[in-house]
């Protein structure tokens, strides 16, 4: 049994203690110490992309240790390829958001980045936990470092927005732990024996309403983090109020872990709950994308704007675990990467934009294209991404949850791609008012282009970017096994799709089958 | 030859790579080099695969080159795979050659611009030939969209190319989203496909749609529909041609690249590509050809008031586009991709020669400030009358044999009423192009003395393409002549007809004797005839209304109040969209930002719970008196009333 | 003359209890009140000693030494907060400090 998990997941917290060393008023060093040991960290998590065997379904780089045994809790660690992909997406933003806080922080430089590689462990360990226990350790951990960079370098109202991010989420939690142990103690009952171990938990079935019980537990807990219409207005506030890099880790990351634990508990541990509840969660999904866009469209706000992008994006996230099929989870996952990528590149550039003209309102810019023209090109890509145009990465994940969404559900798929519109409505209307247009504020005119350091952050992720759109094989491939893993779990046998779709698009072949069935008996019986 | 394919969108796209990242530091010599270098590599490239396809028997005419499996997940699969038959054979041609005068004229025309910006321009349409090359060459549906967008994209950054002016950058970004409507549909349309046939491959698809779809079902009338509106948004039809009209913001060789010759036709394209679909579903014909007929007149009458030189064309395209259309909806998808051919040739030679008078009046594109440019601009006038007498239908002229041989096909399909539609669509082309053609070139000259001073012929770069085109526009047409004029030249068949025959062979084998020979029926020299005496009638009217007595339009202006204002307004669609569809929808969403968001989820729900607990805690803080022996009163209190409970309780 | 027995203890662990109750429930003065919650400690810590005697079991002495060890750190830290309290306002009465009121 390799250690590799836990080296990945303790890292930061090492490289913490080892900053805790450095005299606070040192800030140059502390930012030099906090990128370096962020880099080495995703140097260290790199290798997992190619030690990872992507023909595997099952769990892999296992670790289990008996923890608290009287409990039967352990200390239960293994990747799958969606937390594989998930992993190296954290580990790659983390020392990008190091670089996009070098200016931005100036106060309490030691507490923020020691925050910082605290906040990684915590949300490693989420994408790493196979016992629920575990689990819950690390979703309740990064709650905390992420409470204070909002309430701490936050904003005017960080500490409303903090107070309320807080709140939200834990109420969520707590809602999962009555949820956890309720499941713990049915398996006692069951079985005899006490776990919280997620593998022996999927194997014993929970009876049916406790089951829609628990999954509703579970299903609020993470529809807040993703977060889903209507639990989604602590977003907006959080995401204006943080910090460039909270923003970034909030998007980037953390509301995957929504969507994640939609994919690896809710679902898994209650798949007939999950299907029952299928057209409420994907109708809420759907009410999401169209929501989130058309309050987007509305904002003043830069990073306003971006964060109910995040809103109308994630809903095509969960569309897409709720299709139910291969095509659309393996989408889904692509999604959750893709908006990871481009929202976090966003925030970024809300961050740069924010760096020299101290503001976010989209109404104080204007031109910036003629004055940055570097900024105008990545700014450019970054938004055309994330308006899912083909050939970058939005457009595989969209496209793969819409058509296999379609299959099951024509018409709320029909629905959802209206997004698609309106998205591109709202993400050319603001990037036209502030890139387009003459130069006629004063205080724009002699705005700097992005330095290294800047391009240096958006250029791996506008890389990433082009690959996935381009080439997303290799993504596609690592999580397809443990995706159908899921699907078979969830959708299980018996499954039928819903009779709309059979109106309207029949399993192929089946319609000119029956039609020649049909004119085939006319044909017999009219002679 | 298969290996080649992939090497024709590769040299446009390596112009991107060079010119994007290093097209600043090269300076203008190099970009001016390489943009129109790279397209003219990938039309030899196109030309040796054309000749390659020339060269086998018509059913082998087919190359395909599969690169690498671009997206799989679950049951779906798309490659990046390209198809050479003779369908995109002839729009790479098109594409590429008709792209490569057009590059070769930016280089004339694009000199003021900076390095920088020369650079940018030129990266941008190395773009949008690849992007326009993967639409032609896709061999899956999935590629063809991928190209479909990324055409729309290029165009998007074309048209704003000079965003320092407001109104060009929402020109492009109207033209963006009315494209996306129309994308909404085609990816319903693809889905529908895939849930259908369980693949988007065309070699999947076409060979098996017959027998997978019910001929006239529901399931190919939505498919076609939902693809149909793809080609609505980007072949600027209606109701979704609004865009077109301002995308004359950007540079005007862009308008004759893009937005004439190649990117709008895009749509009858795929329609054409589609046709083993369109074949089982005739209600979506009917509507393709409706929608295209009625386009062709109203946009024809659009035309006929503008004062812009490239709205007038502008207009015009979309005339033609409808023309297009009414081919393609009789399932005279030769005729239609034929009408494709000649038009890129004209349209584009019309736009380069307005570009041309634009230039050479530093800008200015009101026709009302034009005039007498014939003794100065020798070049462009008589290449520009070749192109307008070529869109007129003047025989032998380009024209003439694709727009005649739509006409006649929609006639012979029994459609009199679109034909009608179309005769007069003709005389009005004729009227409102030789308005244009008469209001810039003869006549006094109604500019500025510091304009007449400058005007000057334009250099070589530009001219030079545009006499190619001009002598494409006269004998393009030569590639599709009809029958029924073939017999008296000594039997010349229609080469283009039957060159595209094995690709619209369909299924049933319908569409492949309208190749053949067969008897010509007297009504087609009547409708033939009858459309060159209404063009020839339209010119005329326009000699006297423009030439002869030029206070006549202003009279029947000024008689005719109302259709004329109502014409001048472009029969306020613009206004009406805003009103029916932008402002609801903007309002709609601050609804939901104020009211929903603000006032009910966040200030009702969130906020009054956050109320309630605070009321209650401010109830219950009451007791916290505060007084430390009050507590410790009350904490004995309760010791002893819990001792009492155990010992008596 | 009987001999002192379990009772005595207990009656007297009781008295001395109730005098400290008293002491803590009527005193205004915090150092007052501080010496009778350590008589209280220490009736209890009477009790415990007795019934540990009279059962003979180690537990309840083991009880009294955590108290023992208890009270002396709730002695260091009590008076250390009266004397700041006495620094900031210059008085130890207990119902002078109400800040603490919701």
């Amino acid at each position: 049994m390799s250690a590799y998990l836990s080296a990945i997941l303790f890292f930061p917290i090492l490289g913490a203690l080892l900053l805790a060393g450095i005299p606070g008023a040192n800030r140059t060093a502390i930012r030099q110490a906090t990128l370096a040991i962020s880099t080495i960290h995703f140097l260290i998590a790199l290798p997992l992309w190619w030690l990872y065997d992507p023909t595997g379904a099952e769990y892999q780089f296992v670790e289990r240790v008996d923890w608290i045994p009287s409990l039967g809790v352990q200390y239960y660690l293994g990747v799958d390829g969606v937390s594989v992909l998930l992993t190296l997406l954290t580990a790659l933003l983390t020392p990008l958001a190091v670089l996009g806080s070098w200016r931005y922080i100036d106060r309490h430089v030691k507490e923020f980045h020691i925050l910082l590689l605290v906040l990684t462990t915590g949300m490693l360990g989420v994408f790493f936990a196979l016992d629920l226990f575990v689990f819950y350790v690390f979703w309740e951990l990064m709650l905390v470092p992420m409470y204070f960079i909002i309430g701490v370098w936050g904003g005017e109202q960080r500490i409303y927005a903090a107070v309320k991010f807080f709140l939200y989420t834990f109420i969520g939690g707590l809602l999962m732990l009555v949820g956890i142990l309720a499941l713990y103690f049915q398996h006692e009952r069951a079985t005899g024996t006490f776990t919280t171990s997620l593998p022996d938990l999927l194997g014993a079935s929970v009876p049916g309403e406790l089951q829609l019980a628990l999954f509703l537990a579970f299903a609020i807990a993470f529809a807040i983090k993703v977060p889903m219409f209507p639990f989604h207005t602590w977003l907006p506030d959080a995401h204006v109020q943080a910090p460039t890099a909270g923003s970034v880790i909030l998007a980037g990351v953390l509301l995957k872990m929504g969507t994640f634990g939609f994919y690896r508990f809710a679902m898994p541990l209650f798949p007939e709950a999950a299907r029952d509840a299928l057209p409420w969660i994907a109708g809420l999904a759907v009410v999401g994308i169209i929501y989130g866009a058309m309050v987007a469209l509305v904002q003043p706000n830069v990073k306003k704007l971006v964060a109910y992008s995040s809103v109308s994006h994630l809903g095509f996230v969960m569309l897409g675990l709720f299709a139910l099929n291969a095509t659309g989870v393996q989408g889904s996952v692509i999604q959750m990467i893709n908006h990871g990528l481009s929202t976090g590149a966003l925030f970024f550039i809300c961050g740069m934009l924010y760096e020299r003209r101290h503001t976010y309102d989209i109404e104080d810019f204007g031109g910036l294209s003629a004055v940055m023209p570097v900024f105008a090109v990545l700014f450019m890509i970054v938004t055309l991404s994330s308006i899912g145009l083909p050939g970058l990465n939005g457009f595989v994940g969209e496209f793969l949850i819409l058509v296999g969404m379609f299959q099951t559900h024509p018409w709320m798929t029909g629905v959802a791609t209206a997004g698609v519109i309106l998205a591109a409505y709202y993400m050319l209307r603001m990037f036209q008012r502030v890139m387009f247009g003459p130069v006629d504020r004063e205080a724009n005119k002699g705005l700097t282009d992005l330095s290294g350091r800047e391009i240096a952050i958006l250029l791996p992720l506008v890389a990433l970017i082009v690959w996935i759109g381009v080439y997303p094989a290799p993504f596609l491939a690592r999580t397809e096994p443990s995706v159908e893993r899921f699907v078979e779990r969830v959708a299980g046998e018996g499954f039928e799709a819903p009779p709309d779709l059979v109106e309207i698009a029949p399993a192929r072949g089946a319609e000119s089958e029956r039609e020649n069935e049909t004119r085939d008996g006319e044909e017999t019986e009219t002679p | 030859m298969e290996h080649l394919i992939w090497l024709v969108p590769a040299f446009p796209l390596g112009g991107v790579l060079i010119n994007g990242l290093f097209g600043r530091r090269l300076g203008k010599g190099a970009v001016g080099f390489i943009g129109p270098g790279v397209v003219g590599a990938a039309f030899v490239v196109s030309l040796v695969l054309f000749l390659d396809l020339v060269g086998r028997a018509p059913e082998a005419r087919q190359l395909t080159q599969t690169l690498y499996s671009w997206i799989a997940a679950g049951d779906f699969q798309a490659n990046i795979g390209f198809l050479v038959d003779p369908l995109s054979a002839t729009l790479m041609l098109v594409v590429t050659g008709v792209g490569f005068l057009i590059h070769v004229y930016s280089v004339g025309y694009m000199h003021d611009e900076d390095s920088a910006g020369f650079a940018r321009y030129f990266t941008y349409l190395n773009l949008f030939t690849f992007a326009m090359l993967l639409l032609v060459m896709a061999d899956n549906f999935l590629l063809l969209f991928v190209g479909w967008e990324g055409v729309g994209l290029c165009s998007y950054l074309l048209i704003g190319f000079w965003f320092k002016d407001r109104d060009n950058a929402t020109a492009g970004k109207k033209a963006f989203i009315v494209n996306r409507v129309g994308d909404f549909g085609f990816l319903l349309g693809i889905f529908l496909i895939f849930g259908s046939f369980g693949s988007v491959a065309f070699a999947d698809v076409f060979p098996t749609a017959a027998s997978v779809l019910a001929p006239g079902g529901d399931l190919a009338f939505w498919i076609c529909l939902f693809l149909f509106v793809g080609a609505v948004g980007k072949s600027a039809q209606i109701p979704l041609y609004v865009w077109l009209p301002d995308a004359m913001a950007g540079p005007t060789p862009v308008s004759a690249l893009i937005h004439a010759a190649t990117m709008v036709t895009a749509g009858v394209y795929m329609v054409a590509r589609s046709h083993a679909l369109y074949d089982l579903a005739p209600d979506v014909l009917a509507i393709v050809a409706g929608i295209g007929a009625a386009t062709a007149l109203y946009a024809a009458t659009i035309g006929l008031v503008q004062t812009d030189i490239k709205k007038v064309l502008a207009y015009s395209t979309i005339s033609q586009l409808g023309y297009m259309f009414l081919g393609v909806g009789v399932a005279a998808y030769a005729a239609g991709i034929f009408h494709l051919v000649t038009h890129a040739f004209f349209k584009a030679l019309l736009f380069l020669g307005a570009g041309s008078v634009i230039h050479a009046l530093h800008g200015e594109q009101d026709l009302r400030r034009m005039g007498g440019l014939k003794p100065i601009m020798p070049v462009t006038y008589w290449t520009m009358l070749a192109a307008t007498l070529a869109i007129a239908g003047i025989p032998p002229l380009a024209g003439f044999f694709s727009k005649d041989e739509i006409l006649w096909r929609a006639w012979d399909a029994g459609h009199p009423v679109l034909w009608a539609l179309g005769f007069v669509t003709a005389g009005l082309t004729a009227l409102y192009m030789f308005r244009l053609f008469f209001l810039t070139f003869h006549g006094p000259f109604r500019g500025t003395a510091e304009q007449r001073q400058h005007a000057h012929e334009s250099p070589a770069s530009m001219t030079v393409p545009l006499a190619v085109l001009g002598v494409l526009s006269v004998i393009g047409g030569w590639i599709g002549i009809p029958p029924a004029i073939g017999e008296f030249l000594g039997g010349v068949p229609n080469a283009i007809e039957a060159w595209l025959a094995p690709v619209f062979l369909s299924a049933h084998g319908e569409a492949g004797h309208a190749a053949e020979a067969h008897a010509v029926p007297p009504a087609e020299y009547a409708l033939m005839a009858a459309s060159v005496a209404v063009a020839t009638l339209g010119i005329l009217a326009a000699r006297h209304l423009w030439l002869a007595r030029p206070e006549v339009p202003q009279r029947i202006a000024a008689r005719f109040q109302v259709p004329y204002t109502i014409l001048r307004n472009k029969y306020w669609v613009d206004e009406l969209y805003d009103a029916l569809v932008v402002r609801p929808y903007n309002a709609l969403s601050r609804f939901a930002w104020r009211i929903v968001d603000e006032g009910l989820i966040d200030g009702l729900l969130v906020g009054g719970t956050a109320k309630v607990v605070q009321m209650q805690s401010r109830a219950m803080s009451g007791w916290e008196s505060g007084s430390i022996p009050t507590y410790v009163m009350v904490f004995f209190g309760g010791a002893i009333v819990i001792l009492a409970y155990y010992l008596f309780g | 003359m009987s001999e002192i027995g379990v009772g005595h203890y207990i009656t007297l662990s009781a008295v001395l209890f109730t005098i400290g109750a008293i002491g803590v429930l009527t005193r205004k003065n915090a150092i007052i009140v501080f010496m009778s919650i350590e008589i209280m400690l220490n009736a209890a810590n009477l009790a415990f000693v007795t019934f540990a005697t009279a059962i003979g079991d180690l537990g309840g002495m083991v009880m009294v030494l955590i108290v023992i060890a208890v009270a002396a750190a709730e002695a260091a830290v009590g008076l250390a907060i009266i004397v700041a309290m006495f620094r900031h306002r210059e008085t130890v009465n207990i119902e002078a400090f109400s800040t603490m009121r919701g």
